[in-house]
């Protein structure tokens, strides 16, 4: 599977970077911010996955997802928002934009792999079994 | 400065005595992280120092403390999927058309830590199955922590906990910001009771009888006799046909022949043979 990380911390991006290897995602891809990202994905090919801060330079994440939302042709891509940006309202908007899923930073890895379980990339919540993947 | 290797031999031998939980050596990591904040309380701040307090003042409510601190599990929203995935498409629906006429079911989460195991009941039977809204149904969680009943009642985490293994469209759904954490609406808190109960104190007290009895990841921390009172204890409490579900890596086998398995979405319940 194919991940684009979207976020404008280097820092961070190394660090998701770093746990979706340790579960066998090596096809990573890295944006700094929202436009980069649109770029990105309309340049091909499509990640199946995009993991999207929000508070951003240039396009931040929502706008990100309101605007990758818009083209039909990219509405298989998973979009989980991870971000900081924590309020009850903000996840509510962020769904309604079109995001699949939200982890709130700061996150540990096993939350980042729980999401990634609850979104079907990962086998079952299992401790002994967290480490399958699918391709 | 850590926990030493006879601190750690007294913590196992007093957790063993007020809770019949085995501590494994492999959780001596916990000692530090779960005892400093007990120990600052009293202030002290280095926690081999602390344990050498407890050791030495015979305080029972200090006793009491560190064994809770050491047994708290943690817990996740949905854990491990598979066994919701079962209630959701086996359990529920053999329960609800075998009770159809009595509209009661009765839950039971008998090691229910922070809550999220019960919770998350509670916010599957809202979730999948809305013609239960006119069911009488009972959900009841236990814990030997009076702070983590406190906790669980209470219905709020942080979003720390939220992270763990929640879908974002229930959070949405089912809570609401409370400063910088969440807290359950009170549609599903009203729906659960916890109260604080010890597992390996048996006989149990009087309690109800359950269609389905949750008790995962607790046998692991008992000895062998211990298991078998509290299998022994749990079957008393089956409803007839109710299922029972342990941790992934329990069983019942070489503890009670009592009980033979049922398999679906890859969980395994155990339920009461027919005699």
């Amino acid at each position: 599977m194919r991940v684009l990380l979207v976020d404008d911390s280097r820092a961070m991006r190394s660090i998701v970077a770093r746990i979706l290897r340790k579960i066998g995602i090596f096809d990573i891809d890295e944006a700094a911010d929202g436009q980069e990202a649109l770029d990105r994905v309309k340049a091909g090919p499509v990640p199946d996955l995009a993991l999207v801060d929000w508070n951003m330079p240039v396009m931040n994440g929502l706008d990100f997802v309101i605007s990758v939302r818009k083209e039909g042709e990219f509405r298989s891509m998973t979009i989980m928002m991870v971000t900081t940006e924590n309020e009850h309202g903000q996840i509510v908007r962020a769904l309604a934009a079109g995001a699949h899923e939200y982890l709130i930073k700061p996150f540990d890895e096993e939350a980042l792999i729980d999401k990634l379980a609850i979104l079907g990339f990962v086998g079952n919540l299992d401790e002994a079994s967290s480490e399958q993947v699918h391709s | 400065m850590t926990v030493a290797n006879d601190q750690f031999t007294f913590l196992q031998e007093l957790v063993y005595k007020r809770s019949a939980m085995v501590l494994s050596d492999s959780k001596a990591y916990l000692a530090e992280s779960r005892l400093m904040p007990l120990a600052r309380a009293i202030g002290i701040s280095d926690t081999g120092e602390f344990v050498a307090h407890v050791r030495r003042s015979h305080d029972v409510k200090l006793e009491e403390q560190v064994v809770e601190a050491m047994t708290i599990n943690e817990t996740l929203w949905f854990r491990d999927k598979r066994p919701f995935d079962a209630l959701r498409s086996h359990v529920l629906p053999d329960l609800i058309s075998r009770k159809a006429s009595a509209r009661q079911l009765s839950i039971w989460s008998a090691a229910s830590s922070s809550g999220q195991e019960l919770y998350s009941v509670a916010i599957l039977l809202e979730e999948s199955f809305p013609q239960m809204r006119d069911w009488r149904v009972s959900l009841l969680g236990t814990d030997l922590s009076r702070e983590m009943v406190d906790k669980a009642t209470s219905g709020v985490y942080s979003s720390m906990e939220m992270n763990r293994g929640l879908p974002a469209a229930m959070l949405i759904r089912y809570f609401s910001q409370s400063g910088s954490s969440y807290r359950l609406t009170d549609t599903i808190r009203s729906k659960v009771r916890f109260q604080q109960m010890n597992l390996a104190s048996t006989p149990w007290p009087s309690l109800p009888v359950f269609d389905v009895i949750l008790l995962r990841n607790v046998l692991i921390y008992f000895d062998v006799g211990t298991k078998q009172r509290i299998l022994q204890e749990a079957r008393r409490r089956l409803s007839p046909g109710g299922y029972l579900l342990l941790g992934t890596a329990e069983t019942t086998s070489g503890l009670s022949g009592e009980f033979e398995t049922v398999s679906a979405e890859g969980a395994v319940f155990y339920r009461v043979k027919e005699r």
